[in-house]
């Protein structure tokens, strides 16, 4: 970890002949492989899964970009990162794009000079706590200790949180979310606090989950979603549409299991721009006509992509939300194919 | 003439080719000469850099240290709070580094001497025994000890409110599941211990020298401490003057107890010196002084995995000093120990010391580990939190090494003005 700062931070300054800022669509075609900045671990996002294949929410994504680009979703290899590491890869051009429960904040736009395309989970900052520690609120936790994984917006908003309500706390600053959770079990915390989705699939994992509750205060806001490097707008295209193209299809009721017929036979002209049955919406961004259908045949769309990873009868059990969709009164709406 | 006939003498007139092939400069001109060429390497880097950094929109300063931190740090040994700036952090986090280090160092040199000597010891097992610790501590990463440590504490350890005492438990005349320990005055938990901490009810007040607070009580009692070595060393050496006069040595003993600890009590007690208890609160325990857990573990894996290089370092330190002297300090009438001490340790330091600071140099950059185990030092603050949430990646390593560069090079100049003192006096 250390090492990788290090060497990023060279590679930043350019000494070593690193990514250029331009064309990562072009290298990630001619290297004929996706690499995708990922968690180190978190149940439902981004973690191996038993037989070391990497599952879950922001995963998906990934495979979808590996289907659109290079027509294949399995031609994708996940990188872990730590909160702390991960800016540094992303930047060094160690990965390609980074999807990793990442906050999109002005800070990270501008100073570290990065794109947030789009915003795949509207989330927030909440606590979790044993539940025979006899806390209903965050409001009550003065004076307690409070797990919190370095690099993260989650340690600013922690600091604003407690000042702002006139209470003291002390920090546990872990480097990542499995030590988090050891620390938190072993009761090195009173609570364990980070986006309220991370807390639900952290605590899905631990041993009697039943036993830990996450409190009901939200105290930031936390919209994550996938990130590229500064000044590469045709990459950052292909990243977003390829998303809205998973979240056009849950509006438009196509599926994994339907695509294929509906490409052949809607006559909706979104939908058949989309699937490129018409028009030259892939070739705009440099990718082939029928990239979406691929990403969407590949992954299924937003909405199947949550249920199987997250959704409420996942054992993470998160409700959509914010996540629904506009048209069902939450906040992810995609801009218009056309 | 015969002046003018020599100034024109060949060879004391300077010509460019000299440069080269006349001795006298040659050397100093390739120096020259590698001086300009490593200046362009270090300015095609520096350039190069600016570039790279400029071509991707970044750019190159340290004004960011000046700006709110606005994160916590648990240890802080001088006052921070989350609206601090970033080079405050650093501050707080080198001073966690350097109290490590200090500590590490003493306690590796402790350890180490003794686990030297008692390698060589006639006893087969106390012997064995040792070159057994040397060589686990030796032979397996420190980063594993210090996690093998670490765990451990905190896995084992009870909770803070394993220590509470609700009304039903006491209706019930049950036991917590944890008490305090040494008359209720030590808590052991899994976050760390909780112990006494001294206060004082008439402090003298503190000063502030460059942000940093200095307490006046601490160097008052240092000062009285220290005026009552001193004191104590004059009667002893009065005392062997007497003795080297008369033959007889005066009794001192209840002179040097009265003057190394009646003048520090009473001035404790001038102050109005009493122990701050902690005790159970919602959540932890408050008053007191907390000793993480985080930095035990670091603190003792350090002192150990050092101690046992130090360890090897003392044994071969001793071996260099020939055995003749042992001998002739035994044919003295001078029993082991003494031997031990006024003979060979005194010889053996000159081997010792030049090794012995590369340990304490690598027993300070070896706290960069620390961040393993949550604990915040300066690669946790400026080349952690501050390097991630600004984003200034160089500037951060760049500062982060140039400090550990400037700890090294006072250490080792430090430990080179104590070699020098030991050194073989040629006269
Ligand atoms: N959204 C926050 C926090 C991101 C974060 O670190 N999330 C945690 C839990 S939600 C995580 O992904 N941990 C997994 C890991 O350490 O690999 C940010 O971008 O700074």
């Amino acid at each position: 970890m250390k090492r990788s700062v290090f060497f990023g931070a060279l590679t930043v300054a350019g000494l070593a002949a690193g990514a250029s800022a331009a064309a990562t669509l072009d290298e990630v075609k001619a290297r004929g492989e996706l690499i995708c900045g990922s968690n180190t671990g978190l149940a439902g996002f981004g973690a191996p899964d038993a037989s070391g294949n990497w599952q879950g929410f922001d995963v998906a994504l990934c495979k979808a970009l590996g289907a659109s680009v290079l027509g294949d979703a399995t031609k994708v290899r996940f990188v872990p990162t730590t909160g702390e590491t991960r800016f540094t890869a992303l930047a060094s051009g160690e990965v390609d794009v980074l999807i990793r429960n990442s906050t999109w904040t002005l800070t990270r736009d501008t100073e570290l000079a990065f794109d947030f395309v789009a915003v795949n989970y509207y989330d927030g900052q909440g606590f979790m706590v044993k539940r025979d520690l006899g806390v209903s609120s965050a409001k009550e936790l003065d004076g307690a200790t409070v797990c919190i994984q370095t690099g993260t917006t989650t340690e600013l908003n922690l600091a604003d949180f407690f000042k702002s309500n006139n209470m003291t706390y002390t920090p546990v600053n872990v480097a990542d979310d499995s030590e988090a959770q050891r620390q938190y079990l072993a009761g090195a915390c009173d609570a364990y606090t980070t986006d309220a989705s991370g807390l639900a699939a952290s605590r899905a994992t631990m041993p009697d989950p039943g036993s830990h509750v996450i409190l009901p205060e939200i105290i930031s806001k936390e919209p994550l979603g996938p990130v590229v490097r500064h000044g590469d707008n045709n990459w950052g295209d292909v990243v977003r549409w390829t998303y809205y193209a998973l979240l056009t299809a849950e509006e438009k009721g196509i599926t994994a299991a339907n695509v294929e017929e509906v490409a052949a036979s809607s006559t909706d002209p979104e939908v058949r721009r989309l699937l490129g049955v018409e028009g030259d919406m892939g070739a705009k961004l440099g990718l082939d006509p029928d990239a979406f259908k691929r990403a969407i045949a590949a992954v299924g769309n937003y909405g199947e992509v949550f249920e199987a990873n997250v959704g409420e009868a996942t054992p993470i059990g998160l409700a959509r939300g914010l996540n629904a969709l506009w048209t069902q009164g939450g906040l992810q709406y995609a801009p218009p194919f056309r | 003439m015969h002046m003018a006939m020599a100034s024109d003498a060949p060879g004391n007139e300077f010509r460019l080719g000299m440069l080269i092939y006349d001795t006298r400069y040659r050397s100093l001109t390739i120096q020259v000469i590698v001086l300009i060429l490593f200046g362009l390497a270090v300015a095609w880097l520096l350039n190069n850099t600016v570039q790279n950094l400029e071509a991707k929109g970044r750019t190159f300063n340290y004004g960011f240290l000046w700006q709110r931190a606005g994160y916590d740090i648990q240890q802080q040994l001088i006052p921070y709070t989350n609206d601090s700036t970033h080079f405050r952090a650093l501050l707080v986090g080198l001073m966690n580094t350097l109290v490590v280090a200090i500590l590490g160092c003493i306690g590796a040199t402790i350890v180490g001497i003794i686990v030297g000597v008692l390698r060589l010891s006639k006893n087969w097992l106390v012997s064995k025994l040792m070159t057994i610790y040397v060589e686990i501590f030796r032979n397996i990463p420190l980063l594993l000890w210090i996690l093998f440590i670490f765990v451990p504490l905190g896995e084992l350890a009870p909770n803070p409110t394993d220590f509470r005492v609700t009304e039903e438990m006491q209706a019930a005349g049950e036991e917590p599941r944890a008490s305090m320990i040494l008359f209720d005055t030590v808590a052991i938990t899994a976050r760390g211990v909780n112990a006494p901490y001294p206060l004082l009810e008439r402090p003298l007040g503190t000063v502030d020298v460059a942000g940093i607070p200095f307490n006046l009580s601490v160097l008052a009692f240092l000062a009285v401490v220290g005026a009552s070595f001193y004191a104590n060393s004059l009667i002893r050496r009065r005392a062997r003057a007497v003795q080297e006069a008369t033959g007889v040595r005066p009794v001192i003993w209840w002179k040097s107890l009265l003057i190394l600890f009646a003048p520090a009590i009473v001035f404790l007690w001038a102050l109005g010196f009493h122990l701050e208890v902690p005790e159970l609160t919602r959540f932890n325990f408050s008053g007191g002084v907390l000793v993480q857990n985080s930095f035990i573990a670091l603190l003792i894996a350090l002192i150990l995995y050092t101690g046992a290089f130090i360890a090897e370092i003392v044994r071969a330190g001793i071996l260099a000093v020939s055995k003749g002297q042992t001998e002739a300090a035994f044919a003295l009438g001078l029993r082991p120990n003494r031997t031990m001490s006024l003979i060979i340790l005194p010889q053996a330091l000159r081997v010792i010391i030049p090794p012995l600071i590369s340990q304490f140099l690598n027993l300070t950059k070896n706290t960069s580990l620390g961040i393993a185990v949550s604990y915040l030092d300066l690669r946790g603050t400026l080349g952690g939190i501050t390097l991630n949430q600004t984003g200034r990646e160089l500037e951060c390593m760049l500062l982060m090494m140039l400090i550990y560069l400037i700890i090294s090079l006072i250490i080792s100049s430090l430990m080179n003005i104590y070699n020098r003192s030991v050194r073989l006096k040629e006269r």
